[in-house]
C-alpha cells in the first residue's frame, strides 16, 4: 500500500522540529535486587520524528519505556514531556504493546474509546465515537465498529490498538515491539502502515524493538543500547528518504546501516 | 517387457493415493444414541443384579419398581400434594443458600483477590475453615437457628461458599500483565481497574466457582434436613429410608437431582449470556459442563 505512494521530496528533508520529549541523565537502579538497569540515558524526541531503541534482551529497554510512560519513577535524572515533568501516567502519552490487549467483552469501538471512558466517563466516551470511526477509517478497519475482538485477525487487532492509542491525541507514541507477534508479511505491511499513519498525523514516536531492519526502515534515529546497565552506545541517523518503501530494504544504504548497528550489538552482547 | 508394448511413452500412472481416514464407530455414534445405549446398559445390569438376587430385594428395588414409584411421586408433585410442598421447602433452602453463598463468597473473594491484607491475613483463616468438616456444624446451626429452613439455609450456604471465594479471587488475578499496564497508562483508578478490567476478566473463573456452589448447595440443604429435620425433601428421603421403602428413596433422589441440575443449568445459562466472549465457555456442550 505504502509502496505505491509517490516519492515526495518535501517529506525527505524533515526539519528538526521542536523538542517534545526530553530525558536528561536518566538512571534506574532497582535497589531491592541491586540491579542497575539504566545508566545516564539522554534522549531527545523532536516533533514528528520517529526514533527507535535497539539492544540485547535485558538491556533495560522496557525499563526505559516504563519510565517514559510514567509507570516507573527514575532513580536519577529528569523526564520532561511537553515542558512538564512526567510524574505518572498522562493522557498525552499513547502506548502500544506486543499484544493488542483488546478486551474481549467490549466491541472494537468500545475498546478504542476506553481511554476516554476511563478518564472522562461514559458520556465523553460516547461523544468520541465519531472520532473513533474516523480513526478506524485511517487504519483501514471501517465497518468493524461492532465486531468483538475475537473475530479480528492479529493484524486487525493491532490496527484497533493503534486507534485506541491515538484516540486521546497523545503528544508521543510509545511502541513496545508492536508487531513482533505478527507473521513476517503482516509485520512488514503494518510497519509501512505505521509509517503512513505517523507521517499523516506528524506523530512523535518512540519504538522499542529487537529487529534491526524494522528499526532502520521506520526510524529517523536508531539508538543502540548496551547490555546492563543500559546506555546509549551510538545514535545512528537513518538518512533514507521518506516515505520509506519495503524495496529500500534490499538497497545498499539500508544494508550498510543494518551492518553498522549489528556490529555494535555483536560487541555489546559479549562484553 | 510389458511397458514397451503400451502406446504411450510416459510411465504408468501411480496407483491411486486416495484414502480415507478411519474413525472408530464408538466415536461416530450420535450423542442421543450413545446416551440412550449407556442408559439401557445400566438398566439391564441393574435388572440382572436384581434378577439374580445378588443383593437382597429389600435393599435394591427393581428398575421397574423404581419407575413405578417415579410415576407415583411425579403424580403427587403435579397434583400439588405434600411432596410438592416438601420440594418447595427444599427449593427455597437451595435458592437462599445459593444467594447467600454467592454474595458472601463474592465479597470475601474480592477482599482476598484484590487486597494484600485479604490475601495474607484473611485467606489462611478461610482455608482453615474450609478444611473443617462443615457438616459437623449442622447441630450448631439447628440450635442457633431452630428446626425451620433457616438452619438448612445456613448449612447450605456454609458448604457452598468456598468455591465462590476461590473462583472470584482467582478471577481477579486472571487479567494479564499487559492489560494491567494498559489500564495504568490510561490513568485508571483502583476501582476502575477492578470494575472494568479485573472483574470482567475474572468472570469465567467466577462462574466455574458458581457451578461448584450450585451443586454443593443442594448437598448442604439435604444434609441439613437429614440432620435437622424440617419439612423438606431430605426429610421425605429419611423417612422412606427408615421404612425400607427403597423405590421411594431412589425416586426421591432422582427428583432431587433434577433440582440440582436445574440450578446448575441456570448458572450455565447465565454464564453463556454474560461471558459470551470466552471461547471455552461458548464451546461448552448443551449440558453446560
Amino acid at each position: 500500500m505504502a509502496a505505491s505512494v509517490a516519492f515526495d521530496p518535501a517529506t525527505q528533508a524533515r526539519p528538526r522540529g521542536r523538542p517534545v520529549y526530553e530525558l536528561h541523565g536518566v538512571s534506574k537502579t532497582f535497589t531491592r535486587r541491586n540491579v542497575q538497569a539504566l545508566d545516564k540515558v539522554d534522549l531527545l524526541l523532536t516533533e514528528g520524528s520517529f526514533s527507535a531503541v535497539i539492544g540485547p534482551s535485558g538491556c533495560g529497554k522496557s525499563t526505559l519505556l516504563k519510565i517514559m510512560a510514567g509507570l516507573l519513577p527514575p532513580s536519577e535524572g529528569s523526564v520532561v514531556l511537553e515542558g512538564k515533568p512526567v510524574t505518572g501516567p498522562r493522557r498525552d502519552i499513547g502506548m502500544m504493546f506486543q499484544q493488542a490487549t483488546l478486551f474481549p467483552w467490549l466491541t472494537t469501538i468500545e475498546n478504542i474509546v476506553l481511554p476516554i471512558e476511563i478518564r472522562d466517563g461514559k458520556a465523553a466516551a460516547r461523544a468520541a465515537y465519531d472520532k473513533a470511526r474516523s480513526l478506524l477509517e485511517l487504519v483501514g478497519l471501517s465497518g468493524f465498529e461492532r465486531v468483538y475482538p475475537n473475530e479480528l485477525s492479529g493484524g486487525m487487532a493491532q490496527r484497533a490498538a493503534i486507534c485506541r492509542m491515538l484516540i486521546t491525541e497523545p503528544a508521543v507514541l510509545l511502541l513496545d515491539e508492536p508487531f513482533s507477534a505478527l507473521d513476517e508479511l503482516s509485520r512488514d505491511f503494518m510497519n509501512m502502515e505505521m509509517q503512513r499513519i505517523c507521517l499523516e498525523r506528524n506523530a512523535t514516536a518512540f519504538l522499542v524493538t529487537h529487529s534491526i531492519p524494522e528499526a532502520v526502515i521506520l526510524s529517523d534515529v536508531v539508538h543502540v543500547m548496551s547490555a546492563r546497565p543500559g546506555r546509549f552506545i551510538e545514535s545512528v541517523a537513518i538518512d533514507l528518504p521518506r516515505p520509506r518503501t519495503l524495496d529500500m530494504m534490499t538497497g545498499p544504504r539500508f544494508g550498510a546501516l543494518v551492518q553498522r548497528i549489528r556490529s555494535h550489538l555483536d560487541q555489546g552482547a559479549f562484553t | 517387457m510389458s511397458q514397451a508394448q503400451t502406446t504411450s511413452d510416459a510411465p504408468a500412472p501411480p496407483a491411486s493415493t486416495v484414502w480415507t481416514e478411519e474413525t472408530s464407530w464408538i466415536d461416530r455414534m450420535p450423542r442421543p444414541v450413545a446416551m440412550l445405549l449407556l442408559l439401557a446398559a445400566f438398566l439391564l445390569t441393574w435388572q440382572a443384579v436384581y434378577g439374580m438376587e445378588l443383593v437382597s430385594r429389600i435393599i435394591l428395588p427393581s428398575p421397574l419398581e423404581t419407575a413405578e414409584d417415579l410415576v407415583v411421586v411425579g403424580r403427587n408433585l403435579l397434583s400439588g400434594d405434600y411432596m410438592l410442598a416438601a420440594l418447595w421447602v427444599t427449593t427455597q433452602e437451595v435458592l437462599w443458600g445459593f444467594l447467600i453463598a454467592v454474595a458472601l463468597g463474592f465479597l470475601l473473594g474480592v477482599l482476598v483477590g484484590e487486597t494484600a491484607f485479604g490475601e495474607r491475613a484473611v485467606m489462611p483463616y478461610l482455608v482453615a475453615i474450609n478444611t473443617m468438616p462443615k457438616v459437623a456444624f449442622a447441630p450448631l446451626f439447628v440450635s442457633w437457628l431452630g428446626f425451620g429452613i433457616a438452619s438448612k439455609v445456613a448449612l447450605a450456604a456454609f458448604i457452598a461458599f468456598f468455591p465462590v471465594i476461590v473462583g472470584t479471587a482467582a478471577g481477579l488475578h486472571a487479567a494479564d500483565a499487559n492489560a494491567r499496564m494498559l489500564f495504568r497508562t490510561m490513568g485508571a483508578s483502583r476501582w476502575q481497574t477492578l470494575v472494568q478490567l479485573k472483574l470482567p476478566a475474572g468472570m469465567p473463573h467466577f462462574f466455574s466457582g458458581l457451578k461448584n456452589a450450585a451443586v454443593l448447595v443442594v448437598v448442604g440443604a439435604v444434609v441439613g434436613e437429614f440432620l435437622g429435620g424440617g419439612k423438606g425433601f431430605g426429610e421425605l428421603i429419611r423417612v422412606a429410608a427408615a421404612q425400607l421403602d427403597t423405590p421411594r428413596v431412589f425416586s426421591l433422589i432422582i427428583y432431587l437431582s433434577l433440582l440440582g441440575l436445574a440450578t446448575f443449568w441456570v448458572v450455565a445459562f447465565i454464564q453463556r449470556r454474560f461471558v459470551f466472549w470466552h471461547k471455552e465457555t461458548v464451546a461448552e456442550g448443551t449440558l453446560g459442563q
